[in-house]
């Protein structure tokens, strides 16, 4: 299906994964090119976080691999994952609730640190020259999606969406090569909403970053995505552009029995 | 009115020791959920070395710093050893494990350097000192004066290193920290190379007041009500706890005690938490318990 110049970022082959011997994902396999925003639809329970749960290691798949920038990884660790470059935006946002938001962001540079503890501890100058670059790339991001105004608030006092927004923030600081958002504009409204996805296009526009999308809204879906797969069931349904995916009789059918 | 607030000011200051010893247990249970009963035995451990070192005739500096390096040596020692391999296992496993520890610490500290009972003397004399006609511990008030310091370092620690912000983070939410590539491995190394720290600082206040001997291991029986009181995962908590927990011990054996036949002080924490337990679990500064999927 894809002719062999195109460039494939990630590919996700034969992936499987059970819990207690209860499938939540058969077979599934879809690549994603190198810069394009794929977007993972499909109705509540299909196995979508479990998807992005195992491309950051977070679960382990039963069966299949990953295979990032062509090379075959097999049982990712969260660790590994953040060190190949992979960022993620959690559902449930997953801040530090209790920080401010400037260390909520200088915390997603953990995986470009190359200071020892010991070094650290004794402030020693690699340590100091290392914590003012960080602090110097946090404060870009957090200029970048506009949240320079609540750079010294603690994340648990802000309103929802400007938290998804830090979420975003964390995840994009340590300029991540693929980015998972895990559906950024779960809960939104529309003003939100909107505002959010001007911001993950201006990601794409600006970065040189592949992203996979998580989203229920079928508008934003169509505005950002390149790509699109449909999980049901743990099984794919459907791959393909945007415009020819929500036309697909399939997906019609597993989106209406969805619906209650 | 003077002799309450001479009491007051007594309980005050003892509750802060009660505080030293919790300190090394919030930071350990913060970091991983570990329940740490081996703390007890850390802060008899660290105190036995310390003394056997000094007594052995070593300069104070040097007894210090050999102390250090094996305790810090040891506590990441267990975590690896111990610990690490049981992590994710349910909590009353991680509980066994810390309370089949403390026997082996136990055991160990006292094989190697005997059971007799130690003098550990800090300098520190321990005159009364006068305020108007209160009077006031002095060695009380330098162990609660270094119980403070010992906060504000461990305060900056958390709130403007880096590697405190790590911790706080696998704190908050272990998956999303591990996700940034944040290496739990090492932030729990970390914590239990501070907590046997925080464990030795208990050990020579503790020691110095009552002797070095195996009772040391229990002020965690002490600690414990404190923890209660003032959450699991907060150090301030424990420290506002402690000294409540210590002025409510104090009144209470002066004025309750004689009541009821005196002796109240060795279960009156226990009362209170008790009562914690009962209407605010989460103590006054904890976490609620909340679990994430």
């Amino acid at each position: 299906m894809n002719a062999p110049e195109v460039d494939i970022h990630l590919e996700v082959k034969d992936v499987s994964l059970s819990f207690m011997g209860l499938k939540a994902i058969s077979d599934f396999s879809f690549k994603v090119r190198r810069g394009e925003t794929c977007a993972l639809i499909g109705p509540n329970g299909a196995g979508k976080s479990s998807v992005l749960n195992i491309l950051n290691g977070i679960y382990r798949a039963s069966a299949g691999e990953i295979i990032l920038n062509g090379v075959h990884l097999k049982n990712l660790t969260p660790i590994q994952a953040a060190e190949s470059g992979i960022g993620r935006m959690f559902q449930n946002n997953a801040l530090f609730p209790k920080m401010t938001v400037l260390n909520n962001v200088m915390s997603g540079l953990s995986r470009k640190s190359n200071v020892s503890a010991l070094e650290h501890a004794l402030r020693l100058p690699r340590s100091t020259r290392q914590e003012k670059a960080f602090r110097e790339k946090s404060l870009e991001t957090i200029r970048f999606l506009g949240l320079s105004a609540h750079r010294d608030t603690v994340v648990e006092s802000l309103a929802y969406g400007i938290q998804k927004r830090v979420g975003l923030a964390r995840a994009l600081v340590s300029d991540p090569e693929i980015l998972l958002l895990d559906e950024p504009m779960a809960g939104m409204n529309k003003g939100e909403k909107k505002e959010m996805t001007r911001f993950i296009g201006a990601i794409t526009k600006n970065l040189d970053v592949t992203i996979i999308l998580i989203e229920h809204d079928i508008e934003v879906v169509i505005d950002l995505a390149d790509h699109v797969v449909v999980l049901d069931y743990g099984r794919k349904l459907a791959d393909g552009r945007p415009e020819d995916v929500v036309k697909d009789p399939d997906v019609i059918a597993a989106y209406l029995g969805a619906v209650h | 009115m003077s002799h309450a607030l001479e009491v007051l000011i007594g309980g005050l200051l003892a509750g802060m020791m009660y505080s030293l010893v919790a300190i090394g247990f919030v930071l350990i249970f913060k970091a991983s959920r570990i329940f740490n009963y081996a703390q007890g035995a850390m802060v008899l451990f660290s105190a036995l070395f310390l003394v056997t070192m000094l007594d052995s005739g070593l300069p104070f500096i040097v007894a210090i710093l050999i102390t250090l390096v094996v305790i810090i040596a040891g506590a990441i020692a267990i975590e690896r050893v111990v610990l690490r391999p049981l992590a994710n296992s349910s909590a009353t496993t991680l509980f066994m494990a810390t309370l089949g520890l403390s026997y082996v610490i136990e055991g160990l500290a006292q094989g190697i350097m005997g059971t007799e009972t130690h003098a550990l003397d800090l300098g520190i004399d321990d005159d009364p000192i006068f305020i108007g006609d209160i009077l006031i511990s002095q060695f009380d008030l330098i162990a609660a004066i270094f119980a403070l310091f010992l906060v504000t370092v461990l305060a900056v620690f958390f709130n403007k290193t880096r590697l405190g912000i790590s911790l706080r983070a696998v704190a908050d939410d272990t998956a999303a920290a591990q996700s940034l590539g944040i290496n739990l491995n090492l932030i729990w190394q970390v914590t239990w190379a501070v907590s046997a720290v925080a464990g030795l600082v208990a050990g020579m206040a503790w020691g110095s007041r009552q002797g070095v001997s195996f009772s040391l291991s229990m002020v965690m029986l002490k600690a414990l009500p404190v923890l209660i009181l003032g959450g699991f995962t907060s150090i301030g908590g424990v420290i506002v706890a402690g000294v409540l927990v210590g002025a409510g011990e104090a009144l209470a054996e002066a004025y309750v005690g004689p009541l009821i036949g005196g002796g109240i002080g060795s279960w009156f924490a226990y009362v209170i938490a008790l009562v914690f337990l009962l209407f605010r679990p989460t103590g006054l500064f904890g976490d609620a318990e909340i679990e994430r999927v």
